[in-house]
């Protein structure tokens, strides 16, 4: 043993080996955490670049706008911000009680462990799904029943204007109820994470006080894992907006103004993927626009989402 | 960029580098991209012509008319194809070095999806103008009942399925409705991405084509080849004379016959005059270069464009596209004499 013990910088064959090779490799790691951050930069760098010349020419008015009229060069994307936006939260707002549910069951001890693992893998495996699918699965089954039970909800509530007819087969609602199933699984597997993550400690106190497990459950472990499940749903919320191939698919592609879940609408990054192949001129630079505000506030949302994880992982650290 | 953006742009420059390997071997290979719309023609044409001269390969890939003239433009290819021509601007980027050719031509047509309604619509002028603009918004709007008395027409509400990317089939109709319908002149204008005031969008002839199959009450503009090959219902359309036209390769072979070709080839039918003539119906253009690099990509392309131009015509309708008129081919094979 005492021969393998040598002394760094005693000038041995070995550590005269060795170092150079940590140099090397710490080199390596910082190369590629520099690539990394320049490849973003260069990403965003050049969509600002193109985007530069409609910037100028339409300044706030294209976040205002209401008409996109390519052939005209009149660009506005309201309606499209409004889309990505409202397509996410009613995905979100569907999917978060479900996977929140999810969450619970899969964490608290209802079922063995088999059956927990098992349905655990298959909601994960929603997640490797192809978004294509989804969108094929959408286009034959989801856009069927849209337009069979639309009808019906414009008719009973048709009052409100959020299921003002006439209903379309492909709309906001479609894109959304697709949206949901898609971002179950990130709800799901975050907010099992957070809620396995609190103390047993904690547990056992409140059972210990006389609190029964559902007790435990609302009023302990729930609002414990709390930032923990809201960073899931921002994560997910993040997803939904960038999520082009199912939704270019199903939400109809039209970017109008409309109360109606039941109306077509548009995102920015389906309308970046119908659009883009076949513009020139100025409408490069406008989609080039949109693809920046996408960034942006996918950006926003991410980063939101992140530092509310980071901060319950704070949190939760001092009970452990 | 997309990926699929990118895609159309590696994969004529990848097969731009295998062709260079390939011309090793004395077999030349031309590639072309560009319209979707006559892409199935072009690849039929492109395979007939590989069988009688198992030199020469010729490459084409749908990419869209825009996107076809930016890979000319760009060099990337050695040929183009443009539903809508190129612009003065287009031409003058390429240096001038280019000839349009009409190589096919066909017709736009409204397709549609009601229930009980097997074929036989006829949509009057102001009846097609409103359910566009969506003044119209039932199947049984007396507008449309007063042409079709004898169909039942269910009260159901017209789904106007549009296409959602920039297209040169959307150029040629929004044309023709702009021409004929001051209304919509003034509240969508033409050209090859407009908002239109009601109804979904799918991307391409075949996104169009679902979505109308999948939406009872649906209406939508596609190419005539796609609305047969897919069995689609299709409206006859009130022509200028006042006459409805069902759509077939005869009414829109009478529509090209009437129409009087400019020196450059560059013809937009808009609303066309003759009492059988179908009334939307558009050229589709092949792009060459004047001057050619080496003689035998020269003599490639002009064997292949003569190819189209002759044997390959009588396989159009087939396909569903319009035969040119004979004095079109004329004058389209002496202006491509000149390529060098």
């Amino acid at each position: 043993m005492g021969e393998n013990l040598i002394p760094v910088g005693s000038g041995s064959p070995i550590t005269r080996e060795y170092r150079p090779r940590t140099d090397f490799f710490r080199g390596i790691c910082w190369l590629a955490s520099i690539v990394t951050v320049l490849l973003l930069a260069f990403i965003l760098g050049e969509i600002l670049i193109k985007a530069w010349p409609a910037i100028q020419k339409f300044g706030l008015g294209f976040i205002t706008g209401v008409q996109w009229s390519p052939n005209r060069e009149i660009f506005g994307v309201l309606p499209v911000l409004i889309g990505t936006a409202a397509s996410s939260l009613i995905a979100l707002a569907l999917a978060l009680p479900l996977g929140l549910a999810i969450a619970l069951f899969l964490s608290e001890d209802f079922l063995p462990v088999a059956i927990r693992q098992t349905i655990r893998f298959v909601i994960e495996l929603l997640a490797a799904i192809p978004s294509v699918v989804y969108g094929l699965w959408g286009i034959f089954v989801v856009v069927p029943l849209v337009q069979k039970y639309g009808g019906v909800l414009a008719d009973k509530l048709g009052f409100l204007p959020f299921f003002q007819g006439p209903a379309y087969g492909n709309s906001l609602l479609t894109a959304s109820l697709v949206l949901a199933l898609m971002v179950l699984p990130t709800i799901t597997a975050i907010s099992r994470s957070a809620l396995v993550a609190v103390p047993k400690t904690l547990r056992e106190a409140s059972y210990a006080l006389g609190a029964t497990r559902w007790e435990s459950i609302l009023g302990v472990i729930l609002p414990t894992a709390a930032s923990g499940i809201v960073a899931s749903s921002i994560l997910a919320f993040g997803r939904a907006m960038g999520e082009t191939m199912a939704v270019a698919m199903l939400i109809g592609n039209s970017q109008r103004l409309s109360w109606s879940f039941l109306a077509p609408s548009n995102t920015l990054s389906a309308l970046l993927a119908n659009q883009f192949a076949e513009a020139d001129g100025i409408q490069v630079n406008a989609l080039m626009y949109a693809a920046a505000l996408l960034v942006l506030m996918t950006l926003v949302v991410n980063m939101v989402g992140e530092a509310i994880l980071r901060q319950t992982q704070k949190a939760t650290a001092g009970l452990r | 960029m997309t990926l699929p953006t990118i895609l159309t742009r590696i994969i004529p420059a990848a097969a731009f580098l295998a062709s260079s390997v390939v011309s090793l071997n004395a077999a030349i290979t031309i590639n072309g991209s560009g319209a979707t719309f006559p892409a199935p023609l072009y690849l039929r044409w492109a395979s007939d012509f590989k069988k009688a001269n198992p030199d020469t390969t010729v490459n084409y890939q749908g990419v869209g008319s825009g996107a076809g003239v930016k890979d000319f433009v760009a060099g990337l290819t050695d040929f183009g194809a443009s539903d809508v021509a190129m612009s003065d601007d287009e031409i003058a980027k390429a240096g001038g070095n280019v000839l349009l050719l009409p190589a096919t031509a066909g017709t736009i047509v409204l397709a549609y999806n009601v229930p009980g309604v097997q074929g036989g619509l006829k949509l009057s002028r102001d009846a097609y103008i409103g359910i566009l603009l969506g003044t119209v918004k039932s199947w049984n709007d007396p507008l449309i009942a007063k042409n079709n008395p004898e169909l039942k027409l269910p009260d159901l509400p017209v789904t106007v399925v549009a296409r959602s990317d920039g297209s040169g089939t959307t150029a040629v109709f929004t044309a023709h409705l702009d021409a004929v319908s001051a209304d919509f002149k003034t509240k969508v204008g033409s050209g090859k991405s407009v908002q239109w005031p009601v109804g979904v969008a799918g991307k391409g002839n075949d996104g169009v084509t679902a979505l109308i199959k999948q939406t009872p009450g649906a209406l939508g503009y596609v190419e005539f080849g796609y609305a047969v090959h897919n069995a689609m219902a299709m409206a006859s359309l009130q022509n200028k004379s006042g006459n409805f036209i069902v759509p077939t390769i005869e009414s829109g072979a009478a529509t090209l016959a009437s129409v009087n070709l400019p020196e450059n080839f560059r013809a937009f039918i808009t609303d066309p005059e003759g009492a059988q003539d179908y009334p939307i119906a558009t050229f589709t253009w092949l792009l060459v270069k004047k001057a050619y690099p080496s003689a035998d990509k020269a003599a490639a392309v002009k064997a292949f464009v003569k190819y189209g131009l002759t044997t390959g015509q009588s396989v159009a309708p087939e396909l569903g596209y319009i035969t040119l008129p004979d004095s079109v081919v004329t004058k389209v094979l002496a202006a491509l004499e000149s390529v060098k």
